[in-house]
């Protein structure tokens, strides 16, 4: 049985002044997933070692690290693939670390919850209409998972953590391009903000790393120009 | 929140990056390269016809000054991703010496 | 809660070949500023007579000219490709797919060039 070395950055807040890295050999088998390795750590090598996960399906959103300094999702990523290593796992970057490789989520939180990620108007009387057509327009933005895989990639978000953001623009893109929303309005300041769209010079990175195809690049780059359009024509608005 | 400034200084490197993006090969290429090695059959009386003619004028003014809001914004932004802290005296230098350069080109244009 | 944060430095985008082709792709307008800058006193020494302008023509055949418009001239056509390869992102959506979009730019840049150089060559 073929076996890889997984280099392991490790952060223990009541004993680490700083993180330290910790290596482990670990067996494994071609179907064996990134978050296979790390479980069979915890599970038979130290058990102390922390990390997030849940749906082993890319759809929670829960376990994305940096593998050899890339922000994947470690429950779609294979040990093959990095054969011989060793892998360098660490915690996605540009996020404070909790614990091993657990980050501090509530940055992004907080940005989502500016955003108003939700359908905001009154409803039809009976079931709202919407055609394929109408779908599309805001679908690919829906299938967000909120991995913060883009925020780890971007490294405006890295040089500026007030930026908002991919996901969180991302969001806010599909809530204003959905038919039944009514809230473009209400969410165009966090939009025109310095830290909103224009914080982003179309490095792309975090539609490359996204492993459910949002395209968060797309999402921010649409709206400059309806900012710019905002910006302008601002004053022949009745 | 607060209102960014930034469509203007967009809007200007847009401009600029697709004047740049359709016509800079082909002018770096021939002003840069084809004209010292004697390629372009230039010389002073054709090139002051141009820019006494009116589209000439036009043209001219529009290279130079988009091309430096184009460059100069995407410097501005390039100094900050090399981690430098970037002030607004600094993004005021930055644009501001675009502004300059498209004062001074429309001044000679049309003094010429 | 106690968190480490790890510090972000300027040299971020050495670390990953996709970041470094970004800040290729900006250095371009380095070269962009400094050509308009060239053109700019091209103008300049048209206004001051014949001999001033053939003087400002002459310095474009030295080494230093030619070499600084060879670099230029691959970070300008770098910065066309990367332009249009990116506009279909600044773009609402089309009728016509993202490749379609590139294309038609890459297709503009040639006939404009070629249009430019065919008069321009004479």
């Amino acid at each position: 049985m073929r076996s890889i070395v997984l280099e392991c950055l490790r952060y223990d807040p009541e004993t680490d002044a700083a993180p330290r890295w910790q290596n482990y050999d670990v067996p494994f088998t071609d179907d064996m997933s990134v978050l296979q390795g790390l479980q069979y750590i915890k599970d038979h090598l130290d058990g102390s070692l922390t990390f997030r996960w849940s749906c082993r399906m890319a759809i929670c959103g829960s376990c994305g690290a940096m593998l050899n300094g890339e922000p994947r999702l470690g429950c779609e990523n294979f040990l093959r693939d990095y054969y011989p290593g060793p892998l360098r796992v660490e915690p996605l970057n540009h996020f404070p670390i909790v614990r091993d490789l657990a980050i501090d989520q509530s940055d992004f939180l907080a940005k989502l919850e500016s955003v108003k990620p939700y359908i905001i108007g009154e409803p039809p009387k009976g079931p709202y209409r919407q055609t394929p057509r109408q779908m599309e327009e805001y679908y690919q933005y829906s299938q967000c998972i909120n991995c913060l895989l883009c925020y780890a990639a971007c490294p405006q978000y890295g040089l500026n953590e007030k930026f908002t953001g991919p996901a969180a623009l991302a969001l806010l893109h599909r809530y204003n391009a959905d038919s039944r929303d009514q809230g473009k309005r209400e969410r165009m300041p966090v939009i025109n903000q310095e830290d909103g769209v224009w914080g982003c010079t179309l490095v792309g990175y975090c539609s490359e790393v996204c492993p459910k195809g949002v395209d968060p690049a797309r999402a921010v780059n649409q709206n400059k120009i309806e900012s710019a359009k905002d910006y302008f024509f601002r004053f022949f608005r009745r | 929140m607060k209102r960014s400034n930034k469509p203007i200084f967009w809007s200007l490197f847009g401009a600029g990056g697709m004047l740049s993006a359709l016509i800079g090969p082909a002018l770096v290429f021939t002003t840069g390269i084809a004209l010292p090695l004697g390629g372009v059959p230039l010389g002073y009386e054709r090139a002051h016809a141009f820019a006494q003619n009116g589209f000439g004028k036009v043209a001219i003014f529009l290279v130079i000054s988009l091309f430096l809001f184009h460059g100069l914004h995407r410097m501005y932004h390039s100094v900050h991703d090399l981690g430098i802290h970037v002030t607004p005296a600094m993004k005021a230098l930055f644009h501001g010496i675009a502004a300059l350069g498209s004062a001074v080109a429309a001044y000679l244009l049309v003094t010429l | 809660m106690k968190t480490y944060t790890r510090p972000v430095t300027g040299t971020w985008w050495t670390r990953n070949g996709f970041y470094r082709w970004y800040m290729f792709r900006e250095l371009s307008c380095v070269f962009i500023t400094l050509y308009a800058f060239i053109l700019l006193a091209g103008l300049y020494r048209l206004g001051q007579g014949p001999e001033a302008f053939l003087a400002w023509q002459a310095a474009l055949a030295s080494p230093a000219s030619l070499a600084f418009h060879v670099v230029a001239l691959v970070l300008v056509i770098y910065h066309s490709w990367t332009w249009f390869k990116i506009m279909p992102k600044t773009m609402p959506r089309l009728p016509v797919p993202d490749g379609a979009i590139v294309a038609g730019g890459v297709i503009a840049v040639i006939a404009v060039s070629a249009a430019f150089l065919w008069t321009a060559l004479g």
